[in-house]
């Protein structure tokens, strides 16, 4: 599990090297259309992926400890953030969408190449991150039906700490992904 | 080998407080890039982003609790985004 979060961070490393170089390239166009984006959105995402990342980390301790329902009840938890993390997701890219503001966009166009290199970082980061979510849901809901038919349990609890790494993982880059994008305005 | 650690227990508290103070550093990264610092803010965000990923690392991801050939592979992952990372400015920063 570990050689493929190293292999994940490395792929997210190659992005933000790719995004600091253009940065550095275009320091007004990347400030200007930072402002364009809801960092109170941006605040409120970062919040909901923190409180998941230690409700997954709790469910591990609560499978530990065999309290079963304590375990489906944080799991379950971890699932809805995500949930409303994507939702949160969908109504920023759709408002980004009705302001004529997506990949290959006429008005995207107009402004500067600076901005058309924000944008389509932006969509393109986030959108792997918003895919690295969608899967996350997936695994974790997997992980809650073993732990609801005691599948994992007190003395086999492994792929929940694997599904665990997982969602850090993903919290981890959004991280970095939050200040980049949402605060340099 | 690694049998022994496996079987350490997080308490739920270490957890919370992880999150709180994971929390708080959110709030003061946007504060500080809020007022016009410069290139400070960017500055103070990202080493607050990489506090917050030690954390992340260490606590919920349980660095602090296994063995420690996990932590000089994470060490080594990071060394070698840093070093690319040092080498690319090293072109574009000189170039003209």
């Amino acid at each position: 599990m570990w050689l493929f979060i190293f292999t994940e961070l490395l792929f997210f490393g190659g992005l933000f090297i790719v995004y600091s170089v253009y940065r550095f390239k275009n320091p007004v166009a990347f400030h200007l259309a930072a402002e364009e984006l809801n960092t109170s959105i941006g605040t409120m995402n970062t919040v909901i992926l923190l409180i998941s990342s230690m409700t997954v980390a709790m469910s591990i301790t609560a499978v530990q400890l065999r309290q079963k329902s304590r375990a489906i009840f944080l799991l379950s938890a971890t699932i809805i953030l995500a949930i409303i993390f994507m939702i949160n997701k969908y109504f920023e890219w759709s408002g980004k969408f009705g302001h004529g503001i997506y990949p290959g966009s006429e008005k995207l166009a107009e402004l500067g190449t600076g901005e058309v290199l924000f944008f389509g970082l932006y969509f393109a980061m986030t959108g792997l991150h918003a895919f690295h979510i969608i899967i996350g849901v997936i695994i974790l809901t997997i992980m809650l039906l073993k732990v609801m038919n005691s599948t994992l349990n007190a003395g086999y609890y492994v792929q929940l700490e694997n599904g665990g790494l997982y969602w850090h993982l993903v919290d981890l880059i959004w991280i970095f992904l939050f200040p980049l994008f949402y605060l340099i305005a | 080998m690694s049998t022994e650690t496996k079987t350490h227990i997080v308490k739920y508290k270490t957890y919370f407080f992880v999150l709180l103070a994971l929390l708080l550093m959110t709030f003061i990264s946007v504060a500080i890039t809020s007022i016009d610092l410069g290139g400070l803010a960017i500055v103070g965000a990202l080493l607050l982003a990489t506090i917050k990923s030690s954390l992340v690392l260490w606590f919920f991801m349980h660095l602090k609790y296994e063995n420690v050939m996990f932590r000089v592979m994470i060490g080594f992952v990071l060394f070698i985004f840093l070093a690319v990372m040092i080498v690319t400015f090293l072109d574009y920063g000189f170039q003209r």
